[in-house]
């Protein structure tokens, strides 16, 4: 805002011009397109009317379930929700937590897990449950219904927390009451509804779902495709270098861009200037990084690491044709897309580090290398968190385009018969899957599926992480 | 303290800067080669050639690089400007109105964190089919799903919070309601968020990738990055001065708005940090 004195006009005249702009540049898109968005409402009236037909799928449902299954899975749920919260409890301020009344507290767990659980074991049918069953279906049900029950337990949680004095703190400076609120949140509410939420419900159904033969199309299968997806040995070796590949990019960048920031965090002349010219690389793509590295690394003597090598020690090794290397030209590429990310999130928590805790320090004699092991470091917590996630999601999905033009075929082949790829990651393989019309598409669900647990568990982490972080900081 | 200059510093940072541009000049100079010199060994790594000029021609007239970069600024634009207007109103509501719901409300945009859209492009793309979009309007399947986010609903409620309540009671005195309230007293005083914003998302639309991909448009309503990746893909020799050429032009937009963004980028998150 301080740069405003220097505009030819003022800041107001500005600022009108922008917000007109933009909504003009808004307007002009989307005006020709309401045909389109008509199909979307369309879709959203049909989704509405709908609605009251599958509360009563629902109750049919119930009615004519096996009670055995349907209270089996309520046990399940109600035993995982009472046993969780009361370790929840015991983690947090017991004194607190639901007014100390512990008992009341693993009360609502239980009936919350025992409700949750329904969340997933309704459009699994509760088949987990049934009495034919086989022992690895039954576990995959377990850890589901243990998951459905989690999705109501956190909100449950949240509220035997109870936060004294939020409440109070916010009942001045409000809006009078009306249905404005409503109305401000209907775009983003339809959006995450129709195309997160509705897809996320899909990919689960249609993981349940596989072909069974003679039949073309697909029928339900309980947890059929997690249990064969578990035994696949293609898709072990992917999860494990999927695993293998994001230890050592998250380990690498991480370490690298903190040693870089604190390098650029010296008070020295011309810092903007550095630092600019160490965040740049954001702002390349995982496709254009994976192109410039397929350059670098290609075989035969044009390559300009081969080159490099072969000059210097005489070797050449076959960087993307050798399974143990083609890994780590995928770490490489990846470190360095992700470097000027980490290191401009990591210049930022320097700056933020309070100079007087460090000059006390200094005065009671601690040298650099402890001051930042012992003040820098967990004060960069925060941010080395949030990198941490960032960074793991990247190479969870983001790396497809690094993949994706490195190793077009999913890397040099290994496995008995040769059918695994070394740098076939998960998310590579998924999307691999899903483009060959052949692959059953349960299967591929299936995969999705897990991903999207592994992720979500981490992210959930992370969250509790910085919530405790804020609780300490008072 | 110091005021000697630290030449020692001085060359570290150089080294590294230096260090970190490796590979970025090397496609530079790699995209002035013709398709022999690319293979000359070794390796032709100074001068550079002639040949760039001619590489991005043969990149916007043989291969529309010009319509695939219109198409992705116009879709990264609009992601941008819509997804701040909707977050903008969505933090407003969370912020300063209390309703019945709210809670349950801002729980169901919280969980949307745990549904990343890249692991859900089978189901969104026979959803997009059902629409009839990525036939009729591919700009629409490219930007919709992508107009509303926790991230964003979650930067500006943060934002909105850290602002003094007293903004209110003074605006309310003088009969603003909510809209005006928010153009006229919020707006001004979230640039660096918007900013910083503005910044994520358009880099993150500008490197889409997968999903243009699964929507099986036709080539010239692509986005850039699918552009890159099969400038190439006609011939028997990889062209690697057509490829790293294409890769150089792909880059500049987001360069550009990155680096004239910086200083709202990094103060953005500044704001956030101080609660």
């Amino acid at each position: 805002m301080d740069d405003d004195s220097r505009l030819p006009i003022s800041p107001q005249a500005a600022q009108r011009v922008l917000l007109g702009a933009a909504l003009g540049f808004l307007l002009v898109f989307f005006v020709p397109r309401l045909d389109g968005l008509a199909a979307l409402w369309d879709l959203l009236r049909d989704a509405i009317a709908g609605l009251p037909g599958f509360v009563v799928d629902v109750i049919d449902y119930y009615r004519a379930a096996p009670g055995e299954q349907v209270a089996y899975s309520a046990l399940v749920g109600a035993i995982f929700g009472a046993v969780t919260t009361a370790l929840v409890a015991g983690v947090f301020d017991p004194a607190r937590f639901a007014q100390g009344r512990t008992w009341l507290a693993v009360l609502a767990g239980a009936g919350a897990g025992a409700l949750g659980a329904q969340i997933l074991m309704y459009p699994a049918q509760h088949c987990t449950y049934a009495p034919d069953i086989d022992g690895a279906q039954f576990r995959v049900g377990l850890v589901v219904t243990a998951l459905g029950a989690l999705a109501l337990l956190v909100p449950v949680w949240t509220l035997l927390r109870g936060r004294p004095g939020a409440r109070v703190q916010h009942v001045a400076g409000h809006f009078k009451r009306s249905p404005l609120p409503y109305v401000f949140l209907v775009p983003t509410v339809i959006i995450l509804a129709v195309f997160l939420y509705y897809p996320a419900a899909q990919i689960m159904l249609v993981s349940l779902r596989r072909k069974i033969f003679p039949l073309p199309q697909e029928r339900f299968a309980c947890m059929q495709n997690y249990v064969d997806l578990a035994s696949d040995a293609v898709y072990r070796n992917s999860f494990a270098s999927t695993l293998y590949i994001t230890l050592f990019v998250v380990l690498f960048s991480l370490a690298i861009a903190l040693a870089i920031a604190v390098l650029a965090s010296q008070k020295v002349k011309w810092a903007g200037v550095y630092r600019t010219l160490l965040v740049w690389p954001y702002a390349i793509s995982p496709v254009v990084t994976g192109v410039i590295f397929l350059s670098m690394f290609r075989e035969g003597g044009a390559g300009l690491l081969n080159w490099a090598l072969g000059s210097t020690l005489g070797i050449t090794p076959g960087w993307l044709t050798d399974k143990d290397l083609a890994p780590w030209v995928i770490v490489a590429a990846s470190v360095w897309n992700l470097l000027g990310f980490n290191v401009l999130f990591y210049i930022a928590g320097l700056q933020n580090i309070p100079t007087d805790l460090l000059e006390a320090a200094s005065l009671d004699g601690a040298g650099r290398v402890r001051r930042f092991w012992r003040i820098t470091f967990p004060l960069l917590s925060p941010f080395t968190f949030f990198l941490l996630v960032t960074n793991v999601t990247y190479s969870f999905y983001g790396i497809y385009g690094v993949v994706d033009t490195l190793t077009p075929q999913g890397g040099p082949r290994f496995g008995p018969g040769g059918e695994s790829g070394a740098t076939n990651v998960l998310i590579f393989k998924l999307y691999k899957d899903a483009f060959d019309t052949g692959a059953p598409a349960g299967l591929g669900a299936a995969q999705a599926v897990v991903l999207f647990v592994m992720v979500a568990t981490f992210t959930v982490l992370q969250f509790r992480f910085l919530e405790r972080r804020v609780t300490y900081e008072g | 303290m110091n005021r000697r200059p630290r030449y020692g510093i001085h060359l570290a940072l150089i080294v590294v800067c230096l260090g970190m541009a490796c590979p970025a000049l090397y496609a530079l100079q790699v995209s002035t080669l013709t398709l022999e010199e690319a293979f000359t060994i070794p390796p032709k790594l100074f001068p550079p050639s002639t040949d760039f000029v001619s590489n991005v021609r043969t990149l916007f007239d043989g291969q529309h690089f010009g319509r695939l970069i219109a198409n992705t600024l116009t879709v990264a634009l609009v992601v941008v400007v819509g997804k701040t207007a909707f977050a903008m109103l969505a933090g407003l509501a969370f912020v300063y109105f209390q309703f019945p719901g709210k809670w349950m409300l801002f729980f169901f945009v919280l969980l949307t964190l745990l549904m990343p859209t890249e692991l859900l492009l089978v189901p969104l793309s026979n959803l997009i089919a059902d629409l009839q979009w990525a036939s009729d309007d591919p700009q629409l399947a490219l930007t919709m799903p992508f107009l509303a986010s926790a991230l964003g609903v979650f930067l500006f409620r943060q934002h909105f919070r850290n602002i003094p309540r007293e903004l209110l009671e003074a605006a309310q005195i003088d009969g603003a309601g909510p809209l005006r309230y928010l153009l006229w007293v919020l707006l001004p005083m979230s640039w660096n968020v918007i900013g910083a914003h503005a910044v994520i998302q358009f880099i993150s639309m500008w490197h889409q990738y997968a999903w243009p991909i699964f929507l099986q448009l036709s080539p010239e309503d692509q986005l850039i990055q699918v552009g890159v990746r099969n400038s190439v893909i006609s011939g028997t020799q990889t062209d690697f001065g057509l490829l790293m050429a294409a890769g150089v032009v792909a880059s500049i937009p987001p360069l550009v708005f990155f680096v004239l963004l910086q200083k709202q980028f990094m103060s953005g998150f500044a704001l956030m940090r101080d609660k």
